[in-house]
């Protein structure tokens, strides 16, 4: 073979392995390591899966932040006016995380239907909303204050 | 008045930038000298027009002109000044205009500090940052206007900057950043030209890469003080989460990593020169990606504004016009510019071939990591996020492939190597890489593996770099001669690469090593982290410009000696409302010490404290500034600003071969 496309050829073959490697690495890493948005609603209608990690997103339920008196485990409930989710963690909440505004948990799921979360985002700004609690408001009869559509 | 004023600036340097796209291109096209000449003079137009039109947003931002709509809803007259000049950029239509700023500077740059160039390509390059201006002031004027007035009605005060963004490192971060996004917009452009031309060869090579290189720099700088930001202000001890901004910040990154080095092989050797091409158009598209997941708030991330679907449409628009415009002349004009040279397998050709294989394929990788939650929704497959632990798993055993490489890079040499002489080169840096590899974790007990690996291939790396340097001292006929000989933009890489080799290290000893503790802890208790005894003394209340705050007052102290003062604040912003934590570091060049207050717990006065203990993670950062430092060194090569040889001749020879 001619040295210019014996050289064509290695190289070929060099980049298609690497780059098959590469795939493989990725669907690996993404089978593990994707989860699911649920609205309460379908948490509740039991569609989310149990011991997988998800996230669920909502409003924080006036009233339902209850802190332990003795560690900084923290029980509050996610709304979408439709159905809502008790959600169970332990550590630092954000700063912007408050009753009745948005926010998105993400954890893994127990039987009795709460979410054990191992992180919390609440929105960063006055005007800002995560998408996907607007997601689960639009699929919701009720708007972010509770009013009916 | 002023604001106003600002506006008709902006207007002028639309038309002027829309005159710089048309007249100088049509002059190439025709041979028409006059035309050509034009754009150097128009580029400095566009610019004087854009600073004008930011200077006059930037006057009302300061003068507190809350009439102004943009600053009414982002600034406050409590506002310390430094922080209401940085407002300015705190927000979508200012940040816009600051990008517009950016790039009339590098337009600017490219026509004033381009005595060497020909006029004709020279002109085209122009003409095309010209283009991307249009699309950019467009954008600003048609759908993200700063100008706009809130007349009448307007606030007496106004609503405050966000307080995440009210810090030192936000007020450089931006600029930084958009030097290295927009500076990509210079390498585009010459490879538009070259196309255009259908000449590519050596000497363009050398005209791209200083600016390539130092656009490169500016956007490692950006990128460490975008994760130095988050470590301290956002992200509770974290620095770096594969946010979907930060991974567009980073995709550039990786692309221009790949474009430097492949730039290097065309300058040197003529070779991947349509490849070199290709990734100069896919570093600035992802940077324009960058710019579109940023502002259209697809994404949930920490910097997506408040958003307004038309913008994202724009943006989308204008990224398709330009990578379908700027692929589809690739491949009508790819073959005019494309290279048959030859190398051997044993040689820096197939050395640098695998860094940019390993490049590429990273970039792809945090590509398609980063879009795949918006596929999945196009596709109504539902919502989707990709954590971290799939970028970490994808990301880091291509990282620890490249290093390996990356250490036989510097005594590699060009074409033609032997594998006995890199056996020769390499015995005796392997074997005092594979000791420094086990013995140096033992100084940190419990033995960590990971980081065993990460001292093994940075020694590597170092010891590569060590090698090659001493041997060129060696050949010359004194050190000091050899010292002279040595090129900056040999330095360049030497101080670039060793960055690398210390962020490596920075990463994974911060990763392996941290504790981290949240805990409740009333004034009086103490907790040990890692050796350091953290005594939470009291708590009280301070006044800052524009906050009230809660402070802790801590002790550190480490075997009864004490070490530092940390005094973490919760603080409450008066305009908004607001609260935000400041957290306290004690800095090291082995350890930083952190500490963050939560919320307050119970009744008895106790509060949420979260205590950090972070070796080494300044290394990474160091690291990052190396690698900056790095790339301007290499870009300040004598050799790039060599004057040409005869003006005329070379602008006659340039436009009969066209």
């Amino acid at each position: 073979m001619h040295p210019v496309r014996k050289q064509r050829l290695y190289l070929v073959l060099f980049i298609t392995l690497f780059s098959s490697a590469a795939i493989g690495l990725v669907v690996y890493a993404l089978s593990g390591n994707i989860n699911l948005f649920y609205p309460p609603a379908e948490v509740v209608a039991g569609k989310a899966p149990v011991g997988q990690p998800i996230r669920v997103g909502g409003m924080v339920v006036e009233d339902s932040v209850q802190r332990s008196d003795d560690s900084l485990a923290i029980r509050f409930k996610l709304t979408d006016y439709e159905q809502s989710v008790a959600v169970v963690y332990v550590g630092i909440l954000p700063d912007l995380f408050a009753e009745g505004q948005g926010a998105v948990a993400s954890g893994v799921l127990n039987e009795e239907g709460e979410l054990q979360a191992t992180e919390i985002l609440a929105k960063h700004d006055e005007n800002y909303m995560p998408p996907e609690v607007i997601h689960a408001l639009e699929n919701s009869r009720y708007d972010h204050e509770g009013n009916a559509k | 008045m002023i604001p106003e004023i600002g506006h008709f600036a902006l207007i002028i340097a639309f038309c002027l930038a829309i005159i710089l796209a048309t007249v100088p291109a049509w002059g190439a096209w025709r041979g028409n000298s006059v035309a050509m000449a034009l754009a150097p003079s128009l580029s400095v137009g566009v610019l004087v027009f854009v600073a004008i039109s930011f200077a006059c947003l930037a006057t009302a931002f300061m003068q507190d002109d809350f009439s102004v709509q943009l600053v009414a809803s982002h600034s406050n007259s409590l506002l310390p000044p430094m922080y209401k000049f940085s407002a300015v950029w705190g927000n979508h239509e200012g940040s816009l205009l600051l990008w517009a700023l950016i790039l009339a500077c590098w337009t600017a740059a490219v026509a004033v500090f381009s005595p060497q160039l020909p006029l004709l390509v020279l002109s085209r390059v122009l003409s095309v940052m010209g283009a991307i201006a249009i699309g950019f002031m467009a954008f600003s004027l048609f759908t993200s206007n700063p100008f706009a007035r809130l007349l009448p009605g307007a606030p007496a005060d106004g609503g405050d900057l966000n307080p995440l963004l009210q810090d030192p490192g936000l007020i450089i971060h931006p600029p930084l950043l958009y030097m290295g996004y927009v500076g990509f917009s210079v390498a585009f452009a010459f490879a538009i030209a070259a196309l255009l031309g259908g000449r590519l060869d050596a000497s363009w090579a050398r005209w791209s890469r200083p600016w390539t290189n130092v656009a490169w720099g500016f956007l490692s700088l950006g990128i460490m003080l975008g994760s130095w930001w988050a470590y301290y202000e956002l992200g509770w001890g974290g620095w770096w989460f594969w946010d979907p901004v930060e991974n567009a910040s980073f995709m550039p990154w990786l692309a221009g990593t790949a474009l430097i080095h492949s730039l290097a092989a065309t300058e040197k050797r003529g070779l991947f020169k349509s490849w070199t091409v290709l990734l100069a158009i896919f570093a600035f598209s992802l940077s324009l990606l960058g710019t579109f997941l940023v502002r259209s708030g697809v994404l949930t991330s920490v910097h997506a504004f408040a958003t307004d679907p038309e913008r994202g449409m724009f943006i989308l628009v204008f990224l398709a016009l330009v990578v379908g415009g700027s692929l589809t002349l690739y491949a009508l004009r790819a073959p005019a510019v494309s290279s048959r040279v030859s190398f051997d397998w044993v040689s820096r050709e197939s050395l640098l071939l695998c860094n940019n294989v390993v490049f590429l394929v990273a970039t792809l990788t945090v590509l398609f990591g980063t879009l795949f939650p918006l596929i999945v929704d196009a596709l109504g497959m539902g919502k989707v996020s990709v954590g971290p632990p799939y970028f970490n798993a994808v990301f880091v055993p291509l990282m620890a492939l490249l290093v390996p490489v990356m250490g036989m890079g510097p005594v590699s040499r060009w074409k033609r190597d032997n594998l006995s002489r890199w056996r020769g080169e390499l015995l005796i840096p392997t074997v005092v890489a594979v000791l420094c590899g086990v013995t140096l974790p033992l100084l940190h007990a419990p033995y960590n593996i990971w980081v065993a690996l990460a001292v093994l291939l940075s020694s590597w790396l170092l010891l590569g770099l060590l090698k090659d340097f001493w041997q060129r001292l060696r050949n010359a006929s004194s050190t000091a001669s050899g010292l002279r000989r040595l090129t900056p933009s040999y330095c360049g890489m030497v101080i670039a690469h060793l960055g690398f080799a210390a962020c490596v290290i920075g990463i994974v000893a911060t990763s392996q090593y941290s504790v981290e503790q949240d805990l409740k802890m009333e004034p009086g208790d103490s907790q040990e982290v890692a050796g350091y005894e953290f005594r939470f003394i009291e708590l009280a209340q301070v006044r800052g410009p524009n906050f009230v705050a809660d402070e802790a007052r801590f002790e550190v102290t480490q075997n009864g000696e004490w070490v530092a003062n940390l005094n973490p604040q919760k603080r409450r912003y008066l305009a908004s409302g607001s609260i935000m934590t400041e957290a306290a570091i004690d800095p090291g060049m082995f350890r930083d010490l952190f500490v963050a207050m939560g919320e307050p717990v119970g009744t008895s006065g106790a509060w949420a404290m979260r205590l950090h203990y972070k070796p080494m993670v300044r290394w990474m950062w160091l690291g990052a500034i190396l690698m900056a430092v790095g790339a301007f060194a290499a870009a300040a090569d004598k050799r790039y600003r060599r004057q040409r040889v005869s003006a005329s001749a070379s602008n006659e020879a340039a436009l009969h071969g066209a």
